[in-house]
């Protein structure tokens, strides 16, 4: 009985740890078709923000959930007039100039912080479940995911800025010519999805630790779970972030954590080449 | 795609000719153990210039094959000895599996960038493998996978049907050289070919292609399957470092590849091999200091050269030589012009 406490809730988390790290790069797919592969440096640039912050004696929430997605949404906003918007329509090669960014970014935080391992405690002691001790910080994790995913859900549906970006999504011409400019909704959607990439790093930071190169360990899964998702950004992501989440944790609780990530991406590859449009390409038609 | 990167040209057998004797004449004047590394690296950005200049299939995980056929080559020697054997079974190894994936992805019909995170995944899939093997479970034959400290001392190259004869040093340089220039060669085979021209028609036009009748998927997976056996050429790297590990299915790996062919410039074979050249060796200069990382350097140069010359260099040069010529043609008539303008007036008076 504990066990199977254990094994659900591991799953939640795993669930909840996708859909965090995918929501940036979900947000800058679903709506602008740009593929941003320094997407997990500004997941680890969130990180050491949250780090440098709470090394500075700042509150540890207030760091994570406050300054990282300040700081590294501001970075995205440069990043997006320096290099980004000369390279719409042309998703290769935005691809490949973002892999030189998340290259150029790796060597720039190597450089400042050096190459060893950063870590901050988790602010949340662990509790018992029966014999098992578990991280408390996972229910946290838990949390943030939920607000998260549900205030861009409540966002994009019933605001009037959400209106504009589901809008810019469908027909970039015809919101251009109700007066609305699609080059700044374009920037500002780069800078949102840098920003809650942040969030994902600083929330993140004090269960993984940090290294200049951890953005490697983020991509490939925010990768399937953004690509397998397909367009819809909210159903497209929880529905690909609960399946990928369930088969990791039960390959991993039935073997090794290796294997829990393998199955996990031969389960993406597999799903790729059966739905090229993804998951909401199939089903869930009309969602958000 | 327009202009140089269409055609494929005659091979300048002069040109070639004088690099041949170069690269031959080399270890006379140098140490020969550099240059080998780098030419396995021109190698590689040979087999992925090949399968994403001409073909217009770009791949996110070409370090995939690479490493294939450096494992085959590492697991098939412990089990056999003589090296001529697992030399080949590196080659066709990465070529079946790349035919394999590549046959799931073109009869899919995936796009361009759902290929590119495939390819991706499957490479971090060995990646993460290879680095969970240690331990006696895993074992193929006599070949222990050692995990993230992958397969050392396996018997490297030897004269075929002399494993008493290893191959190393400024032979094994010669060896390299051999396979360069054999895989040069049979790439520009491959580009004259009909089957070349046909792959060259799917870059520029894939729905013209399959309209006139071409079997477009299978010219795909045909040309995947290449250019995997190609990359499978790594095992050349694994008898160069005498180990392999699970780093030859890395990231970087990766990226490195495909920066060495968008620099060298797509639609050239000889580009890509020189960027490959000149900065692995500027990789190697930077690695011999600590205040610049070699990964701050890579990247700016891809940001650089994806923002302002997204042709790569060879070519943007072609085309600047040919502007060069033009303008000098110009001007001669100019003045051609000018001086019968001159003489008619003289005429007149």
């Amino acid at each position: 009985m504990d066990y199977a406490a254990i094994v659900v809730l591991e799953i939640l988390y795993m669930i909840a740890f996708l859909a965090l790290i995918s929501a940036g790069l979900a947000i800058v797919f679903g709506m602008m078709r740009v593929i941003n592969l320094a997407h997990g440096e500004f997941v680890m640039l969130g990180g050491y923000a949250t780090i440098a912050a709470a090394k500075a004696g700042i509150n540890i929430y207030f760091a994570m959930l406050v300054i990282s997605p300040i700081v590294v949404g501001a970075i995205g906003l440069v990043v997006e007039r320096l290099i980004v918007r000369f390279l719409y329509g042309r998703m290769i090669d935005i691809m490949l100039a973002t892999w030189g960014l998340s290259l150029l970014l790796i060597g720039l935080v190597d450089l400042i912080f050096g190459n060893t391992a950063v870590s901050v405690p988790a602010p949340i002691p662990g509790y018992r479940i029966g014999h098992y001790q578990m991280g408390g910080y996972n229910l946290f994790v838990i949390a943030v995911a939920v607000l998260l995913m549900s205030g861009m859900w409540f966002a994009l549906r019933y605001t009037r800025v959400g209106l504009v970006a589901r809008g810019a999504m469908q027909g970039r011409e015809v919101v251009s010519a109700l007066g609305y400019n699609p080059n700044t909704i374009y920037m500002l959607t780069f800078t949102v999805g840098a920003a809650l990439s942040g969030l994902a790093g600083g929330v993140m930071a004090p269960l993984t630790g940090l290294l200049p190169s951890i953005g490697g360990a983020y991509i490939a899964k925010a990768f399937i779970t953004v690509i397998t998702g397909g367009a819809a950004v909210i159903a497209g992501t929880l529905s690909a972030a609960a399946l990928f989440g369930t088969v990791d944790q039960l390959v991993s609780f039935a073997s090794t954590p290796v294997f829990g990530e393998i199955a996990m991406l031969a389960l993406a590859l597999v799903l790729l080449r059966l739905m090229p449009q993804g998951i909401t390409g199939q089903f869930f038609r009309n969602s958000t | 795609m327009t202009g140089s990167g269409f055609g494929i040209g005659r091979i300048r057998w002069n040109w070639f000719a004088a690099l041949a004797v170069l690269l031959a004449a080399l270890p006379l004047v140098s140490e020969t153990n550099t240059p080998t590394l780098l030419a396995i690296w021109a190698l590689f950005a040979l087999s992925l210039a090949l399968m994403w200049g001409y073909a217009g299939i770009l791949s996110f995980g070409h370090a995939a094959y690479f490493g294939l056929g450096a494992y085959t080559y590492a697991i098939a020697s412990f089990n056999i000895g003589e090296s001529t054997v697992p030399f080949v079974l590196a080659l066709i190894v990465p070529a079946i599996v790349a035919a394999i994936i590549g046959a799931m992805m073109f009869y899919g019909r995936i796009s361009d960038v759902y290929l590119g995170v495939m390819t991706l995944v499957v490479t971090l899939i060995l990646n993460r493998f290879m680095n969970a093997t240690a331990g006696d479970a895993y074992r193929i034959g006599n070949a222990r996978l050692g995990g993230f400290n992958g397969i050392p001392a396996f018997p490297t190259l030897n004269v075929p049907g002399e494993p008493s004869m290893e191959v190393y040093g400024t032979f094994y340089y010669y060896v390299v050289i051999v396979c360069l220039i054999a895989a040069y060669l049979i790439a520009r085979w491959i580009l004259a070919s009909a089957f070349g021209r046909t792959l060259i028609g799917i870059r520029e036009n894939e729905l013209r292609m399959e309209l006139l009748g071409y079997n477009v998927p299978a010219y795909k997976t045909a040309i995947f399957a290449v250019s995997g056996a190609m990359a499978g050429l790594g095992c050349l790297f694994a008898n160069w470092a005498e180990i392999v590990t699970p780093s030859v299915f890395s990231l970087g790996q990766t990226a490195e590849v495909l920066i060495w062919v968008i620099v060298g410039g797509l639609g050239t074979l000889i580009g890509p091999m020189i960027a490959a050249v000149a900065l692995g060796s500027l990789k190697l200069e930077l690695g011999h200091q600590t205040t610049v990382d070699n990964s701050l350097i890579l990247g700016a140069i891809l940001i650089l050269v994806v923002l302002l010359i997204p042709r790569g260099f060879a070519p943007t040069f072609v085309a600047w030589r040919r502007r060069f010529a033009q303008s000098q043609v110009h001007r001669r008539q100019a003045r051609g012009t000018r001086r019968r303008h001159v003489a008619l007036q003289e005429a007149k008076q």
